[in-house]
């Protein structure tokens, strides 16, 4: 956007003056994020850039904190590079075992999260849906809610009766004031198990999940589905074959979204999850409330790298979306 | 109507035709209903029962009740202001020698000990004794402990004998009883809570005001560039929005450190001296700068959903009817984007207010908020009743943000990315 012939000399100063503000507010954005990746390099243990990195000396530079992500929790880190090397990393490495328990705990949550979200998105986008608004606020509130209330409520409702509830053994099929223990009730208890822990980050994912696929319904033409129904096919068959290619790009967001949700809880994890639970971001957590160290900043660089990769895949959905709706940007 | 006085119009088969599409249309919004529940029941089971096992738990603690049972049935029989008899000393002596039999005194004792301090180990040590007494009870009892003697614990004892009660929720307001049962303020020292809350509000409202300023111009500055040029600029928004909340935060750490990078240039240009490096992070300003980069794009984003369909040409009008560009700004540009200043100020305003992660890795001991607490009575403190009502109070705080938010803007307004 141009100035306009009639601006005056204050305006234009005024211009390049808003300029470097916005300029500021953007790398105050980026900056943080930035710098992190060259000192995951660095060659000793500080925050901050040696004297050699600034100079580009190849030996202010190494790989070592990535090293230490691998041989992190080894039985014999010191062992030749061999096959019998990477089974060692494979099995007992703690930032691989984490990586392992983020990539399965994030792909459940996401799958209920999708499934269940999408179904009850279609539900809310059809005009004739009662309590539309009161429902919607229900379903988006655990991103509303204060996580730590969540974690809390979790972790009563999943505890087993142990002492602190000894009104929960008490009472008979697990049924008291209107609430059931688990452990009662199916003698099993969700505290400190991967599915308490999926349940638990699919419930956060959810809200995501509604947003994205309703907004991908918004422009959505019902007469679409009418039309395929017209033609003889079933409603599996329309969902399939008409409704479903049009809000793909919208579910395959909110299921990123839901992802990554899950991805970088910590809180729930914390407080419901069982020691051998451990996440990505729990054992960051760990990390920097102990002793922080570079290693961990390794983590964050391979964190940055896979969310400029999400990012750029909700871009291509994006523009995916919008040529399929026939609506190109200019 | 003129169908009061005309015969009803009927479909093919003779039925009235209201009545047949009052029925398509009930069953078309069953149909409807029928997709969202299996998503309803699960929000139920895995969120709503949840957090009402903490309501419950925030009124419920019969730590005292379950493991007292004589006590508090003489404190039932016994009106208040009764003083204790040698059958109430009997009951308390014979609770303890079972409590101690059962390692549960001193359960009791923590309950006691949450609204009178030091009266944990009072209940150890005198259960560890309790198997050796003999009547009577009153003088073996003070024999043991003089504190037994004390008005103001059987006051306490008596308030904690019911399992359910509303002391938590006077605690969490900073509140007690005395021996009357008055509700007073508890002493100036020990006011924490209140406090904390008004932290908790101040510095999210700080941060809300601070994301504006930062934002309102980057946002404005997204929505009139071209198309082309703003999706690339947009990246700078989105990628931090991306990015984990851990590694933003780690890097602030890094940053602001004493050691850190900011310390290090500003000693460089010579602004500050290496001897007195800025504290920039276990603090309150260490919150403060995490969160408003960790919140600044649901400021800037809800903004820019606003400020995009803005057409230039009402600037142009205004220009050319003689206001000037401050006149322009003031009177036809920013009311017109008050509805995305509402919006976003209200999802940044209540997302810091229930922040947890960010306030207690950097926020030392000046930069706590309200969730920290909360955390700190479940995991630490184990005043998990304490906790709990802490919690509701944060909760219905951000019910009615959540509310006003729904009448303001809309939840189906809310877009990401």
């Amino acid at each position: 956007m141009a100035l306009p012939v009639y601006a005056s000399p204050l305006e234009r100063l005024w211009r390049w003056v808003f300029r470097i503000l916005c300029g500021a507010v953007l790398l105050f954005l980026i900056a943080p994020i930035i710098v992190v990746i060259p000192l995951s390099f660095n060659a000793e243990p500080y925050f901050t850039f040696t004297s050699k990195m600034l100079h580009f000396d190849p030996a202010g530079y190494s790989l070592q904190w990535y090293d230490k992500l691998l041989t992190f929790g080894m039985q014999a880190p010191g062992h030749e590079r061999n096959w019998a090397w990477w089974s060692d990393v494979w099995q007992n490495a703690k930032w691989i075992n984490a990586a392992k328990n983020s990539v399965i705990i994030g792909f459940f949550a996401t799958l209920v999260a999708t499934g269940l979200g999408t179904l009850a998105a279609l539900g809310l986008s059809r005009p004739e849906m009662p309590y539309r608004r009161a429902i919607m606020a229900m379903l988006i509130s655990p991103m509303i809610v204060p996580i730590i209330i969540t974690a809390t409520g979790l972790f009563f409702f999943y505890s087993d009766p142990g002492l602190p509830y000894p009104y929960l053994s008490f009472s008979p099929f697990g049924l008291h004031f209107g609430y059931f223990s688990l452990h009662d009730a199916f003698g099993f208890r969700l505290a400190g198990t991967y599915l308490g822990v999926i349940l638990a980050h699919a419930t956060l994912g959810i809200p995501f999940v509604i947003i994205t696929v309703t907004a991908t319904l918004i422009g959505f033409d019902h007469s679409l589905t009418r039309a395929a129904a017209n033609l003889g096919a079933s409603p599996t068959t329309t969902f399939f074959k008409v409704i479903m290619p049009l809000i793909l790009p919208g579910v395959i967001s909110g299921g990123l979204f839901a992802f990554v949700t899950s991805f970088d809880e910590v809180v729930v994890v914390l407080f419901i999850g069982a020691p051998d639970q451990q996440t990505i971001p729990r054992q960051m957590w760990n990390g920097i409330r102990e002793q922080i160290s570079p290693a961990i900043l390794a983590v964050a660089t391979i964190l940055v790298v896979i969310s400029i990769a999400m990012l750029a895949t909700l871009e291509l959905l994006r523009r995916r979306g919008e040529r399929l709706r026939g609506m190109s940007p200019q | 109507m003129a169908d009061t006085t005309a015969a009803p119009l009927t479909t093919a088969d003779g039925k009235p035709l209201k009545a047949a599409l009052a029925r398509a249309q009930s069953r078309a919004r069953r149909r409807a209903l029928l997709l969202v529940l299996p998503l309803l029941l699960f929000i139920l089971v895995s969120f709503v029962l949840p957090i009402g096992e903490l309501l419950k738990q925030s009124v419920e603690n019969d730590y005292f009740t379950a493991n007292m049972p004589r006590t508090v049935q003489w404190f039932q029989t016994h009106p208040a202001g009764t003083p204790p008899d040698e059958a109430a000393y009997a009951a308390v002596a014979l609770d303890l020698k079972d409590g101690y039999t059962a390692r549960t005194a001193p359960l009791a004792g923590t309950r006691v000990n949450y609204d009178m301090p030091g009266t944990r180990s009072l209940f150890t040590s005198t259960a560890r004794k309790a198997a050796q007494m003999q009547p009577p009870y009153k003088d073996a009892l003070l024999a043991a402990d003089p504190k037994w003697g004390d008005p103001m614990l059987w006051a306490t004892m008596r308030r904690v004998a019911p399992a359910i009660s509303d002391d938590f929720y006077l605690a969490a307001l900073d509140r007690t009883r005395d021996v009357n049962g008055n509700i007073v303020q508890v002493s100036q020292d020990q006011r924490i809570y209140i406090m904390l809350f008004m932290r908790t509000f101040g510095l999210a409202a700080a941060i809300t005001f601070i994301c504006f300023l930062m934002g309102y111009p980057v946002a404005h500055l997204l929505a009139t560039l071209p198309l082309r040029k703003s999706n690339l600029l947009m990246i700078l928004v989105l990628l931090p929005f991306w990015t984990s909340l851990l590694v933003r935060t780690t890097a602030w750490i890094v940053l602001l450190q004493r050691e850190g990078v900011v310390n290090d240039i500003l000693v460089w240009l010579g602004v500050v001296d290496n001897q007195h490096r800025l504290e920039m992070m276990y603090n309150q300003t260490g919150t403060i700068v995490a969160m408003t980069h960790i919140l600044l794009p649901f400021m800037i984003l809800p903004l820019y959903s606003v400020m995009r369909p803005i057409p230039p040409s009402y600037a142009r009008a205004a220009r050319s009817l003689g206001a000037t560009s401050w006149t322009t700004f003031r009177r036809i540009y920013f009311p017109q984007t008050l509805p995305g200043i509402g919006a976003g100020s209200l999802l940044v305003f209540i997302l810091a207010v229930g922040y947890y992660i960010t306030p207690a890795l950097v926020g030392g001991a000046s930069g706590q908020l309200i969730s920290n607490l909360i955390a700190f009575h479940l995991q630490n403190s184990l005043n998990w009743s304490l906790g709990s009502a802490l919690a509701a109070l944060l909760l219905v705080a951000v019910i009615l943000l959540y509310w006003l938010y729904d009448r303001l803007v809309g939840i189906d307004k809310l877009k990401l990315g």
